[in-house]
């Protein structure tokens, strides 16, 4: 086995245990007020870090695609008016994929 | 017989979205692993056993750009640690027991937490798990394969695919972003995600802002006002 198998396989399965993890947890401590809190507000907090990083880490640098950040602007257009998930997905890559093509 | 769940409809839609764009964004992850030196049979372990987008981006990414592949290993590692959190609130959604654990937590991850807790009824939300996961994963699936056939033929950023993982993210926080308290816990998450990005690893600052979370969570309550504004939206 290749250490790139490896990883994989390692990668894999510890992703995989890490969400068993989190679905085992004993249920007192789910039923506490403040974890409940918590639980409400970290994927909030953690898809809005991987909307800000997904548009501006460049590698340990910041860094900006303006056709990216053309189209997700074009995306939150949508969300606005209230376009379903599709719509939103379609016409932010469609703005970039434009963009794109005509600078 | 249960009388129908009137959010139906409305759910599915919204599932069979995120599945299409699962599919997309699936064969972006396919070609791009492809694309960077992995095996069809490598890349499709990632897709099925790994099974969350951002992590196998992640791991194929660390790996692509030279780094080991055990830094590309604590990479997805450390991507994945978010669905751990995210099994707290499925666990009190689904309430899985026993083997159920072992099904139920392959899952879990941010398009069907963030579907799931965007309902307005226990009933929809577990609906929305299952609908999201179940449909998500066969199109995920399919989308990986499909991306590894084609291989290097396609170039993700020429159709804009580069710009579908912070938008799809940006659509599936924006229900969640009704509550003041949340668009709060949005700002402070994406604040210190990017302070980070320059001095940590890849990973680390998505799974720092869990802290913005843990701190907001644990704060004491100051607004019981917020909790009728909240049942006037939803």
């Amino acid at each position: 086995m290749t250490s790139l198998w490896l990883a994989v396989v390692l990668a894999a399965v510890g992703c995989y245990l890490l969400k068993l993890a989190g679905v085992s947890l004993p249920e007192s401590i789910l039923n506490h007020p403040k974890v409940q809190r918590v639980a409400q507000f970290l994927p909030v907090a953690m898809l809005s870090a991987l909307v800000a990083v997904e548009l501006f880490d460049g590698g340990r640098r910041y860094a900006l695609d303006w056709r990216i950040l053309a189209g997700v602007t074009a995306g939150v257009i949508a969300l606005l008016l209230r376009r379903g998930f599709l719509v939103v997905f379609l016409v932010a890559i469609g703005v970039t994929a434009l963009l794109r093509l005509i600078t | 017989m249960e009388e129908p769940l009137p959010e139906r409809g409305v759910i599915l839609r919204a599932a069979v979205g995120i599945g299409l764009y699962a599919l997309a964004f699936g064969a972006s992850v396919g070609a791009f692993a492809v694309g960077s030196g992995l095996t069809v049979a490598q890349t499709m372990v990632l897709s099925v056993v790994m099974f969350t987008g951002a992590s196998q981006f992640a791991f194929v990414g660390v790996a692509a750009s030279g780094g080991s592949p055990f830094a590309a290993l604590l990479a997805s590692l450390l991507l994945g640690v978010r669905n751990a959190f995210y099994g707290v609130p499925v666990s009190e959604i689904l309430h899985p027991r026993g083997l159920a654990r072992l099904w139920t937590a392959h899952f879990v991850i941010d398009e069907t937490t963030a579907m799931a807790i965007s309902q307005s009824s226990p009933r929809a939300r577990r609906y929305a798990f299952w609908a999201t996961g179940l449909i998500l994963f066969s199109l995920w699936q399919l989308g990986n394969f499909a991306g590894a056939m084609v291989g290097r033929a396609v170039n993700p950023s020429d159709i804009g695919l580069d710009a579908a993982a912070p938008a799809v993210f940006l659509a599936l926080l924006w229900p969640g972003l009704r509550r003041r308290a949340a668009r709060w816990v949005a700002l402070g998450g994406a604040v210190v995600a990017l302070a980070l990005v320059p001095v940590a690893p890849p990973g680390i600052p998505v799974v720092a802002a869990a802290g913005v979370a843990l701190v907001a969570g644990l704060l004491p309550q100051r607004e019981p006002a917020e909790q009728s504004e909240e049942r006037e939206v939803t």
